[in-house]
This record gives C-alpha cells, structure tokens and sequence, in this order.
C-alpha cells in the first residue's frame, strides 16, 4: 500500500513540477470565470454552468464553490459585509423570447460550509429582446468610488451595454436606462483608477480550443457610460481597443477578465485561457499580475525563472553575498595603448574561482555595485508543491550554481543559509507591483501571525526585512539579466 | 464575426430558458423594447449626391440581397485561399461591372433572383445583417455585395480604409487594393489598402463581405498621407 502512495506522491510531483510556474496548480478548469474574491481568506471563482473554484492561497484551486441558477459566465462583488452575484440566464419574458437576461442574488457568504451561506431568489436586472441588437448575457459589476453599482453586459451580437444597480438591493436602479457603450466584443469588465472608468473587452473568436482567438482589449473614459476611447482615440463603439493580454506561454484565447486589488500597488487580473497547451488544450484559470503603463492597463509576463542580478529601486545596487570582493587580474591599463595591439575576451569571474573564500556557514546579505560576480548572481527557482498566493508559487532564491539560498531571520534581518532545504524562511513570494517593479516577501508572517515581510533596502548598501510600503522604493526590486 | 457553434448551441438554449433553474423576479422592470426595423439602420437615397460624413465614412451604398452560403458553418474556413477562390467565382452576369439602379434585379440561376438596394446608413457603419433581417431575408451564412461611386474633384492619392465583419475584398475601379482575411471584427481603420489613386470624376467602389453565423456589417473612408479622413468627394448610387 505504501509503495503505491509513493508512486501516486511520485506521479502528482512529477505533474507539479511539469507544469509551468505560471500555471495555478490543482482543479483550474473554467470557463468564463467571475472575477475572483476573497471570503474568510479564501479565494473564490465561478463559470459558466453551475459550481466553481476555491483556493486557500489562490495557488492551488480545488472544486467545491457552489453557485445557484446555471446559466452563463457569472461575476461577483463583495459590497458591505454580502456577497452580490450575477449570471445570466434564460427567462420567459412578457414579450416572448429573449436573448438573455442579466439576474442578480445576494448571499452572506461564499463559504458553502458556513450556516451563513444561501443565496436570495434572483433579481432580473437587465435583458435582451429576440430581435435587439444585443444579447444579455457576460455580466460584469463595477462599485465606483462614489458608491454607484454598475453592470455591463453583451456579447458580439449588437452592443454591450451598461445599467446602474441599486448597491443596496442588487435591484435595477428605478428609471435607468441601458446605454451602448462598445461593439464587436464580449465578456467585459469595469475598472476605474485615478478619475477613469476602464471598459475590458473580450476579443476575437471564443470556443474554438487551440484555435480561439480570443484576446482582452480595454478603453477608457471619463464618464462611466462613455465614450469608451483606445489609445488612439477609437471609440469601443467603434471597435477600438488597445491590446491588455493575447495568447502566448503555450496558452491560447485569454478572456473574462477580473480586477482583483491586493493591496496599494498589487494588482492581479483574472481570466481564462481558451485553451492550455500543458493541459490538453482546455480552459483554465489564469493569474496575472496587472501593470499599468501610461494610464492604461498592462497584463505582466509570468515570472521566469532564472539567474538574476537583484537590482534595489532605491539606489541601483544589488543584492549580495557579504564576502570579499576578489579582484581580477589585470587592474588599470594605461589610457594610450597601441591600436595594433590584439584584443582578446577577458573571462568573467567563476564561481570557483571564489566560492572556496566564502565562510562555510551562514553568510551576511547587503547591496553593492553590481559587478556580475558569483556572490551577485542569484537563481530564483519555483517551487510549487509549498503552496502560493494568488497567480504563483513560493519562490527559493539560491546564490547561482550553489544551494546557498536566501533566508529569513527570527528577528527580520536577511541571511544566506548554506543549503536550502524548503523551510518556510526560505521561500519568497515575488509579485510585479502595478509600477513594473517588483516586490519580494518572506512566506512566513511576522509575529503578529498576519503579515508577511518584505525585503527592503533600509540603507543604500543594507537590507533587510520590514513592512511593505508602495510608496518607498526601499520596497522595490527589479530582476535583471546582465 | 461570428460565435463559435459551441457558444451559439449555448446561447441558444440560454435564449430559450434551458439554462434557467430559478426564475428571476422582474416585477420592477420594464420589459417593453423597441424591435428594430429598416428605418431605423438605412434611409431611402435622396436625389441630391450625398456626402461623406464628418469622418469620412461612406453611408450611399447600393447593397444585394445576400447570397445564400448555408455551407458556411463556422467563420474559421476564411482563411485566403478560401476567400480569393469565394469572392473569384461569378455568381451572375457582369458582377463586377454592374453598377446597379435601386431595385434592379439579377439572376443566379434559374429559381434565384436578387434585387440590389439603393440606401443611405444611418450609421458610419453598414449593418448588413439589418438589411437582410429586416427585408425579411435570411441574414446569416450570407456574400454580400456593396457597390457605391465615389466623385472626386481632382486627382487625389488615398489610402481606402476598411472595417467588416466577418471577411471581405474590395476593388476600385475593378482594380483590387486590400483583403480582410479571417474571422474578422468589424474595427474602424482595421485594414488599410497601399496608396491608390481615385481619379479625377467617376470612381466605383466595390465590395464582398462573407459572414457565417452572427452580426454582419462594414464601414469605409479614405485616409490622406497623414492618416485623416478625405471629405472632399460627392458619393452617388450611379
């Protein structure tokens, strides 16, 4: 018996370890996901038909989520202490057939194991007739600062559409009328950040496995109902729209987007991809962190694994080993040398050539000028089975060609420990905040048991661990192959 | 553009309440809608030439009745090869010299007859899935055919910009200047021809759209060097 657990363990981490550190790990097969929300610290996502994904992390997602009323691709808002929700659905309309209706219903929890937990009969908030020029259908909230609810709605077939909610009732907001606000698109989302309103918009051709098109495209405006503009002042009634995420990373027809804010300068968006090429071409939840570059919003690139020089925002320097810095050979030339002189390639420093220098244990960590040396070069490597947060794993950071890995200390200071062996101090979470940079934060929390750390430049040249702040570049780091 | 079948099996069954395992209260909701009809997309041709609008967009086409493609399940078959060999084969007489009179009709073969209709868009966009639903006809798996004359002053060196949906050609004057291949979305300045130049006087646009399953529409103008819209021109039907 225990020889086959081992195989199964075997088999699960050899699945695990196969699949790219972009990919979120466990049951991920979606279609047309709501954005994702936190409940009682877990992360919850629901598709098309009924039911839906949970996380504890927002790494490794399981089946469980329960949602009321089939139909198609719901969205979720949290609004006081409940839980809005919307999908759309058939429904036998005065006037005969529609082409769909948008529904709303509250529940106090999306934990379906809480005594909290039930949904509300649903509320019909917007539809379609048969013969409009729009299909109800892809609901999608926004709660805008000034405490408005807003829903848009549509598919390729006519318009997309937006209505204001009552926020206190989920109900249509008494006398609100529909406005068009874009074309040619499906499946929309709503921002607003720093006085605009973002519309996304799903692209393309959907349903079509490795061959879906599908690609998210966003416009802006000033006013919530439009006009919605791209970057090159096109109207989304128009067609317009300028490109957020396409297929790429041996994954096809991103779509559905969902906004989900971590903290100040942490920002992630949700999708789906049409079709995983890792996973047999179907449709996945995916993860991103979102950017945003020149007031429009930008879908990072997954973070790769690799060898880095670990460059501080704050000054330039970087992180390093608090070793001797060992000098090459050669030292200064003169400034006039003969031309005719041969030029050869001069060898960079080895790690061999230094590492028999370096103290067998712990070692001290600081910036410095980066001079692509070994104690400069570190490794960032995934490690998926130690669990996650939401979009990607737990991170070990090794000095390049050795297991001398980057470490917490019990008393927030910054330690490289001579081998990694998957303690929890050992393991980063590496985030690319909505400014391009990144930050980089222990696994484990501080003593309050809520925080985790982050790794900051509390001089030009010292480290060391404290709360994250979007505001201080001490908090910002960038990874740079050079 | 169309929607996948797949979708379009899930909409369908959306559209006929399959999906729906609770009712929705609508008690508070106006469900009164205005159901479309011609008017509301294209206005009888004046007598006077018409104008671009303040885009540039060209709104007098004279439009045929669509060619029916039932075989035209899904828009992923548009790829060139298949669209150069479509919009190559002769459907009737003199295709691609007509310039056809409100109501004139053609024929393609013995138990088909189509009639082209003169109109004005009351949008910058052409909603061909519009005119053939609210004439009655079968809008979707569908060629559709657009001709218009564009009137120029003098010589002028354009580029012609063009949005469909789903695929399409155009000529100008018989000449063709730009394919819009795949599953396409209808996007203003989607596709935008090499420089051609409109001659001074009489200049007959033509165009094919090609649609499968859902909406069907195309929007037109020309581009200067500077990539603004051209309005110095007059458009007629002849």
């Amino acid at each position: 018996m225990k020889k086959i657990e081992f195989s199964l363990a075997a088999i699960l981490l050899t699945v695990l370890f196969a699949l790219p550190a972009a990919a979120q790990i466990g049951n991920v097969y979606i279609h047309d996901p709501s954005t994702i929300v936190k409940c009682d610290g877990k992360y919850y996502t629901f598709g098309t038909g009924s039911g839906g994904l949970m996380s504890d992390d927002g790494w490794t997602w399981r089946d469980g989520a329960v949602r009321t009323g089939g139909g198609v691709a719901p969205d979720v808002i949290k609004i006081g202490d409940r839980y809005l929700v919307s999908y759309s659905a058939g429904y036998p309309g005065t006037e005969g057939k529609v082409r769909g209706v948008v529904t709303t219903m509250w529940t106090k929890t999306l934990d379906p194991e809480s005594p909290d937990f039930g949904y509300s009969e649903p509320e019909l908030v917007a539809f379609a007739g048969d013969d409009e020029d729009c299909w109800a259908i892809d609901p999608a909230f926004l709660l805008d600062p000034y405490g408005r609810l807003w829903c848009s709605y549509g598919t390729y077939f006519g318009a997309i559409r937006i209505v204001e909610l009552d926020p206190g009732t989920g109900k249509r907001k008494a006398g609100n009328k529909a406005v068009d606000i874009a074309i040619d698109c499906e499946a929309t989302a709503l921002m607003y950040k720093d006085g605009w309103y973002y519309l996304l918009g799903t692209h393309g051709t959907c349903c079509d496995g490795v061959n879906s098109t599908y690609n998210i495209v966003c416009g802006r405006s000033r006013n919530v109902t439009g006009p919605y503009l791209d970057n090159m002042g096109r109207d989304m009634l128009q067609g317009g729209g300028k490109m957020v995420l396409s297929a790429g990373n041996r994954a096809t027809g991103p779509g559905h987007f969902g906004h989900f804010v971590e903290e100040e300068g942490v920002e992630k968006m949700s999708f789906h991809y049409e079709a995983d090429y890792n996973r047999s071409g179907r449709s996945v939840l995916a993860v991103r962190s979102l950017l945003w570059k020149n007031g429009w919003p930008v879908a990072a690139d997954p973070f790769r694994e690799g060898t880095y020089e670990i460059e501080s925002e704050r000054r330039g320097y970087s992180l390093e080993l608090a070793v001797d810095f060992v000098r090459q050979q050669g030292g200064m030339r003169a400034f006039r040398i003969d031309p005719n002189e041969p030029v050869v390639e001069l060898e960079e420093q080895k790690l061999e050539d230094v590492q028999d220098r370096w103290p067998a244990g712990e070692i001290g960590v600081r910036a410095g000028d980066y001079m692509f040396r070994p104690h400069q070069r570190w490794t960032v490597t995934a490690v998926p089975d130690k669990g996650g947060y939401l979009g990607a794993p737990y991170y070990k950071i090794t000095i390049a060609g050795t297991e001398r890995a980057l470490a917490a200390t019990e008393d927030g200071e910054l330690v490289a420990v001579p081998q990694y062996t998957g303690a929890d101090e050992q393991l980063w979470r590496i985030e690319q905040l909505t400014d391009g940079t990144f930050r980089i934060m222990t696994k484990i929390t501080c003593a309050c048991g809520k925080h985790q750390k982050c790794l900051m430049s509390t001089g030009d040249s010292t480290v060391a661990l404290g709360e994250y702040d979007f505001s201080s570049d001490n908090c910002k780091w960038n990874f740079r192959d050079r | 553009m169309s929607v996948s079948i797949s979708r379009r099996i899930l909409l369908s069954a959306l559209a006929l309440g399959l999906l729906s395992a609770l009712p929705a209260r609508s008690q508070e909701l106006d469900l009164s809608y205005h159901h479309p009809v011609l008017e509301d997309y294209f206005a009888p041709v004046s007598a006077a030439p018409a104008t671009p609008d303040a885009q540039g967009f060209i709104r007098r086409w004279s439009l045929l009745e669509p060619i029916a493609k039932p075989e035209i399940r899904t828009n992923a078959i548009f790829d060139d090869s298949y669209l150069n060999a479509e919009f190559a084969k002769e459907y009737f007489k003199d295709q691609m010299t007509i310039v056809p009179k409100d109501g004139q009709k053609v024929k393609l073969d013995k138990k088909t007859k189509l009639a082209w209709h003169c109109f004005d868009s009351q949008r910058y966009n052409v909603k061909l899935y519009r005119f053939a639903s609210c004439l009655g006809l079968h809008p979707t798996e569908a060629l559709f055919l657009a001709v218009t004359v564009v009137n120029v002053p003098e010589d002028m060196t354009v580029r012609m910009s063009v949005g469909s949906n789903s695929a399409s050609k155009w000529w100008v004057n018989g000449e063709e200047v730009i394919l819009l291949s795949g599953d396409r979305r209808m996007v203003v300045d989607d596709c935008v021809s090499p420089k051609i130049t409109l001659k001074a006087g009489r200049n007959v646009i033509r165009g094919a759209v090609i649609n499968g399953p859902g909406m069907s529409d195309f929007c037109v103008r020309f581009l200067d060097g500077k990539g603004r819209p051209v309005t110095n021109f007059t458009v007629t039907n002849q």
